[in-house]
């Protein structure tokens, strides 16, 4: 008996000494590493490479954030998440901030409690399917078997598509990308549905990508993009003004080729302020002076990440598209650093 | 002079709370109790104050709103515009599908496998051994997704049965589709059905009852019941007479010949599965992810059910197969006259255990894509709603009601079974 109550103490104890919580950019601090939320392996976005170092397009945003907050690029957990774990993984605490190709919607945004800081990616939802099918437009996927990722956006608009469409489909659930291409390979379903770029990405990694051919409808908006609790405004500014510093720095020409030339001081009052020889941006977010120089000096500017990892020279082969800057008639546009 | 001295009297002091063996026993009690119930008061207060700094107060409303996904295996009438408690519903119908279909086969093999393993055959004992150990100790999760990437990796896809030269065909006479999207056998349909009648309005948990189903339903128990009384008949002449009349054919009839009048009067046929399209229509279509689920979930538990079978065989005193034998009955009938009864007993409640592991485990269904409970309810709804708490806590609790009641039932019937002692 007694030592029940003893124990019960000492658990009652535990707890309350768990229960303290500070803003997590003092835990990041405090820590020396930052937790980000990925996926469990899609190339181009983020998956691991043969030496296990995570790589990718949102990996990139990762690193930025990283360098910025503790000035170094690797001091990073990756976390993979499946569509269905990565927002109780944020809402818990078990990471900092999720770079998941995830669509900002209103009910994530404002029911599930998250903030989303920005979009790195204009998305809409395509269709995969095997060329030999003999398929043009997804209007001709009566009865077809689709292979769908699990608590995502896509599921849903999927849903809405054929209904307003009048047409009929079986849906194959799925938890991971991978179980989604050995169910699409082996022909368990005609059609596999996600993000394009995601699509582009999976058929990238294909035997013969050529066999298989993306369908002319995108059903769907989705801009992807990193996103942190509610809540914590503060967090929440330098991740999105980090990403602000990547998407800026290629308006502004810095790449990680001159970063290190123009942080000495150039005549652009914007490029001095964003590489922090001017003004007090940084000491405003509760960071050094060279944040934004870091974050940009990881991977390079938002440019250089989006052609080392998805761009055209990548097996994966994305345009730019609605993803090229806003001087170039995308859609990439960031708020004055002033 | 007399002095009486009253006995002392006893105050009672603080200190006899713990010095006093007639209470300490209970003071620690109270102070354990006092304890717990704090640190669950602290629970719930911690959650409900971090709910509320998110802003996020506990609300089943969600469960009213449109789902807006689709379920593949729907048993009841279900769209992307029903609510999340109806998709809810048909997740907890495909949950008790695998989990009947899972504890009927399991017992079936168990116990087939559990006897064979003990059989004087040694050839077949050790196969026997072979499939337990491997099936028991390996993690059932792998089993199952091994049974779907089979199924997947192995079967022809229905394209497969198309164009002139086909690489594959369908299996019994045409009947039958065996493909890695499932399989598809003949469904049973009726040309002058008696219709459907609705209950529960437009609730969430509305549901049709097929009048052909009861009515046969009826006619086979009505048959049952005359059949069984039969038999009671033919007991009767065997106790006076000591000659037993010849039944079977009489009991049979009596069962079949009405269910087959009444199939005739409703127009009984079948419709067969057809390729049309991307896939096949027609027929019941079996989902490879309920197939794999299904077997695997079977085999593993089958392999605990033998080794409680083979143990309550055990327990049964070789004695008792020697008496029957010496009684002349035959090794088969020694088995489920004498042994097997007897052995029922120390089955049992280590079956119901079998049981509600193998219910349990089928929330494993994820894995394969099974639209379960816990894909529905704590997969995809949780996931578009962000409502953790709420639906965490209602699959628990709609497992924990599973599984009581299994265990009701099965503890009925073990009390049922139990030696009655004199």
């Amino acid at each position: 008996m007694k030592k029940t109550v003893f124990f019960g103490a000492l658990a009652v104890a535990g707890l309350a000494a768990g229960v303290a919580a500070a803003g997590t950019l003092d835990d990041v601090k405090a820590r020396g590493k930052l937790n980000c939320g990925v996926t469990t392996g899609l190339v181009g976005f983020a998956a691991p490479d043969a030496n296990g170092e995570w790589n990718g397009f949102d990996v990139s945003v990762c690193r930025a954030v990283a360098a910025a907050v503790l000035g170094d690029s690797a001091a990073v957990e990756f976390v993979p998440t499946t569509g269905k774990t990565r927002f109780t993984a944020l809402a818990s605490g078990e990471i900092d901030m999720l770079a998941r190709n995830t669509t900002w919607t209103f009910s994530r945004d404002v029911d599930l409690k998250f903030t989303f800081v920005g979009v790195n990616y204009y998305d809409g939802q395509g269709f995969l399917v095997p060329k030999d099918l003999g398929v043009s437009s997804a209007k001709d996927l009566d009865g077809a078997t689709i292979c769908i990722q699990t608590g995502t956006t896509t599921e849903l608009n999927l849903a809405d598509y054929f209904r307003s469409n009048n047409i009929s489909y079986e849906p194959v659930p799925i938890e991971t990308n991978s179980e989604a291409q050995q169910q699409y390979l082996a022909g368990a379903c005609d059609v596999f549905t996600t993000d394009a770029s995601g699509l582009a990405a999976t058929r990238a990694t294909f035997e013969n990508p050529g066999d298989h051919v993306l369908l002319p409808e995108i059903i769907s908006k989705e801009p992807l993009g990193p996103l942190v609790r509610h809540g914590d405004n503060e967090w929440g500014d330098v991740v999105r003004w980090t990403l602000n510093a990547l998407i800026s720095a290629e308006e502004m020409g810095i790449s990680s080729a001159n970063i290190a030339e123009l942080s000495a001081g150039t005549n652009n009052p914007e490029v001095n302020r964003i590489l922090g020889t001017e003004g007090t941006l940084g000491e405003m977010l509760g960071l050094d002076a060279g944040w934004a120089k870091n974050a940009i000096a990881a991977g390079g500017n938002y440019g250089e990440i989006f052609a080392k990892n998805i761009g055209e020279d990548t097996p994966i082969g994305l345009a730019r598209g609605l993803n090229a800057q806003w001087t170039n008639g995308g859609l990439i546009y960031s708020p004055p650093f002033r | 002079m007399t002095t009486l001295t009253d006995p002392p009297k006893e105050s009672f002091r603080l200190g006899m709370l713990i010095y006093d063996t007639r209470y300490r026993s209970m003071t620690i009690q109270i102070i354990a109790l006092i304890g717990f119930l704090l640190l669950l008061g602290w629970l719930f207060n911690n959650t409900a104050q971090n709910l509320q700094e998110l802003g996020k107060e506990p609300s089943f409303r969600f469960l009213g709103e449109p789902a807006g996904y689709d379920i593949n295996q729907r048993l009841l009438d279900y769209n992307s515009q029903s609510t999340h408690m109806r998709a809810a519903f048909i997740g907890l119908l495909n949950t008790l599908v695998v989990a009947v279909l899972g504890c009927i086969t399991a017992t079936i093999l168990g116990v087939t496998i559990g006897v064979l393993r003990l059989s004087n055959n040694w050839v077949v004992s050790k196969i026997m051994t072979i499939y337990v150990e491997t099936f028991r100790n390996v993690p059932v999760l792998l089993w199952i997704v091994f049974a779907m990437a089979v199924m997947i990796e192995t079967l022809p896809a229905p394209r497969a049965f198309k164009g002139e030269d086909p690489t594959a065909t369908m299996k019994l006479y045409d009947t039958v589709a065996v493909t890695n999207r499932g399989v598809y056998i003949p469904e049973p349909l009726f040309s002058r059905s008696l219709g459907d009648v609705h209950f529960l309005g437009t609730s969430s948990f509305r549901f049709d009852v097929s009048m052909d189903l009861v009515l046969l339903m009826a006619v086979f128990f009505a048959g049952l019941y005359v059949s069984i009384r039969i038999k009671k008949n033919a007991n009767h002449v065997q106790e006076t007479t000591g000659n037993r009349p010849r039944t079977w054919h009489l009991r049979l009839a009596v069962i079949a010949v009405p269910l087959i009048i009444v199939l005739a009067a409703l127009g009984f046929h079948l419709g067969y599965p057809e390729l049309k399209g991307f896939n096949f229509r027609g027929g019941i279509h079996m989902r490879n992810s309920l197939i794999a689920l299904w077997l695997a979930l079977s085999l593993y538990t089958a392999a605990f059910i033998a080794e409680n079978v083979r143990a309550g065989i055990m327990a049964v005193s070789h004695g008792q197969t020697e008496a029957a034998a010496a009684l002349g009955l035959r090794p088969n009938r020694t088995m489920s006259l004498v042994v097997l009864p007897q052995a029922l007993r120390v089955i049992i409640p280590p079956l119901i255990s079998q049981y509600l592991n193998l219910t349990k485990n089928s929330s494993l269904a994820i894995a394969v894509g099974y639209m379960d409970i816990t894909g529905t309810l704590m997969g995809i709804t949780l996931n578009q709603t962000g409502r953790e708490l709420e639906a965490v806590m209602l699959t628990m609790m709609i497992y924990l009601a599973i599984s009581l009641s299994i265990s009701m039932v099965m503890n009925w019937y073990n009390e049922r079974v139990k030696l009655e002692e004199r």
